[in-house]
């Protein structure tokens, strides 16, 4: 351990994971290297079947790597595996709340698993629930709650012996709109307050508003990792702007010669066009077909998203 | 609120504490369905005295004296333990490692993952010494008039020897069962191989009484349970007789110590991938 990687609060180098089963060897992370900060939130952004859940798998001492090595504040999983467990927190893709005890005993247990005293443990547990609207929940039993409150209760067990650095793995999948945006908003305030976050997804969109710095992973490797910003800045920097008309086709050659225009894709009653420069474009288009007596029935403008990123890095639509 | 965070340190983390801490959640569990857990314990070894040394000998179906409760003493509080530790561990275990990402709970504590496999065999070995105590009044106190069970307690010593490696040994086998069959096949364990093993396990006989027919003598010795109960009868009963200590003596120790090693590493197989 050098001082360097001290100072990470992950680090993952040519990460490896290969399952040998009857069907033959299957590669589910073939190479991922990441460096994390401490108190950064960071984002595993891929589709599903991309080899995130395994990387976290393989982070949080769960799976056991194939090949390269992995920090967490420094710690070698493989090697100290019981002092990584103690700095981490993971809430997991599927609901791992335990069912023989209430909302309130499975914090409380999890903190005296980490050495907390029972009357500490239940002093931080009902902080913990407080903050995550559970107060009135706590006795409740796992199965009564609902998948809102039973992400909110893992996520406040994940917490309870304050980790150093934070797993969320698909934390919000199979919520409804609302309590997806709740858990986003707590989030948040955790970053805000410090701590340090991992989270994969597969929704765009969480991703983007969430992360700080983010990983696209796709097939078991990084296809690059970037700020949102600096993603959308070195792929898929273009507007698309989409018209559907009634009427007979008509000339567009036009708008292709013009300045910021990387390319125009002209169908019938449809014309896409790919620009830098979106300004003006939109109206130009609809000059020219009121010129050509065609009706817009339809326009859309897509600003530059890393969903465009997504498709010029794989040359694949993502698939969610 | 920013307290939720920031990493005040309030915990003492070691192995220890978190192996007691499980151990706690367990007895918490336990606690909970006391009064149900003991009404399962008890009920069958209840009636199994009830009928044999009470009903029978009061209709006069089957011999009096102190016979047959003397030889089902050890019997019950034998067999009683061994269901009773391995039930405790299989059906969560199975449960678990079948559902994805249940065991993480536990995996995720700060301890090395054997040692949560030792853990829950303490905790399976808890509940069957729990049982097997439970039962021992049952059997010493039910039964009709001229049928008092004699008991022997003198040899306490190696009470305590075939106690504990008769639940480690249960404990043990319960944890390799449920590490390595699914969740469809737990009933048929529990009516193609436990009702069996207890209905042949010298429960109601002594092994050297089966000396009549000798094939089902020598078949029987592949029940671990026969070592038990025989173990038992050794330190509680020695008059009625019992296999040779050496051989229950090898058979607990050695069976407790070969299971505890495979199902450890079969538990730490199963669950880092």
């Amino acid at each position: 351990m050098n001082e360097q990687e001290d100072d990470l609060a992950i680090l993952a180098d040519g990460l490896r994971k290969t399952y040998s089963g009857p069907p033959g060897d299957i590669p589910a992370v073939r190479r991922i290297d990441l460096d994390v900060g401490r108190g950064e939130f960071f984002g595993l952004l891929g589709p599903n079947g991309a080899g995130k859940s395994t990387t976290i798998g393989m982070l949080t001492t769960l799976v056991r790597p194939t090949g390269g090595r992995a920090t967490v504040c420094g710690v070698d999983v493989v090697d100290r595996p019981v002092e990584v467990k103690r700095r981490i927190g993971v809430v997991a893709q599927q609901d791992t709340l335990d069912p023989e005890l209430t909302v309130e005993e499975n914090l409380e247990f999890r903190g005296r698993y980490f050495g907390m005293t029972s009357r500490d443990a239940r002093r931080r547990a009902g902080e913990l629930l407080e903050f995550f609207g559970l107060t009135d929940r706590r006795r409740a039993r796992v199965f009564e709650l609902s998948g809102g409150q039973s992400r909110r209760a893992v996520l406040g067990r994940a917490l309870i012996h304050r980790p150093d650095v934070l797993f969320l793995d698909e934390p919000t999948a199979g919520l409804d709109p609302q309590s997806r945006i709740n858990l986003w908003e707590l989030i948040n305030g955790l970053q805000a307050d410090g701590q340090t976050i991992l989270l994969t997804t597969h929704y765009m969109e969480e991703a983007e508003s969430l992360c700080e710095r983010i990983a696209v992973i796709d097939h078991g490797v990084v296809l690059a990792c970037d700020t949102v910003k600096g993603l959308k800045e070195t792929a898929g920097a273009e507007t698309v702007i989409t018209v559907t008309y009634d009427g007979q086709p008509f000339d567009v050659d036009r708008l292709s010669r013009r300045y910021g225009v990387n390319r125009v894709e002209a169908t019938e009653h449809q014309v896409r066009v790919f620009t830098n420069i979106a300004d003006g474009v939109l109206g130009e288009l609809a000059a020219l077909a009121t010129e050509a007596g065609a009706t817009i029935t339809d326009a859309t403008q897509l600003r530059p998203s890393l969903e465009t990123a997504f498709l010029t890095l794989t040359g694949r639509e993502y698939r969610e | 609120m920013t307290t939720i965070a920031q990493p005040i340190p309030i915990t003492r983390p070691t192995v220890a504490r978190a192996m007691l801490a499980l151990t706690a959640r367990d007895l918490r569990v336990m606690r909970r369905a006391l009064l149900m857990n003991i009404v399962r314990i008890v009920l069958q070894p209840l009636l199994f005295v009830f009928v044999f040394a009470y009903v029978l000998p009061e209709i006069g179906a089957a011999p009096g004296g102190s016979g047959l409760s003397t030889i089902m003493i050890p019997g019950l509080v034998g067999s009683t333990m061994i269901m009773q530790s391995m039930a405790s561990i299989v059906f969560p275990l199975v449960m678990e490692l079948a559902g994805p990402g249940a065991i993480e709970d536990r995996v995720l504590a700060p301890l090395p993952v054997h040692l949560i496999a030792v853990q829950r065999i303490v905790t399976a070995m808890i509940e069957g010494l729990f049982a097997g105590i439970l039962v021992f009044p049952v059997a010493l106190f039910v039964h009709s008039g001229g049928q008092q069970p004699a008991v022997d307690s003198r040899n306490w010593p190696l009470l305590v020897v075939v106690m504990l490696a008769g639940a480690l040994l249960s404990a043990s086998l319960g944890m390799f069962l449920g590490a390595t069959i699914n969740p469809r096949q737990v009933q048929v364990l529990f009516t193609l191989v436990m009702f069996p093993a207890m209905m042949l396990g010298c429960v109601y006989f002594t092994w050297a009484s089966l000396a009549g027919v000798r094939w089902l003598q020598i078949a029987v010795l592949i029940n671990p349970m026969v070592y038990l109960d025989e173990g038992l009868r050794a330190a509680l009963t020695p008059q009625v007789g019992h296999l040779a200590t050496w051989a229950f003596l090898l058979v607990l120790v050695g069976g407790a110590a070969l299971f505890t090693w495979l199902s450890i590493r079969l538990f730490v197989r199963r669950v880092t991938k």
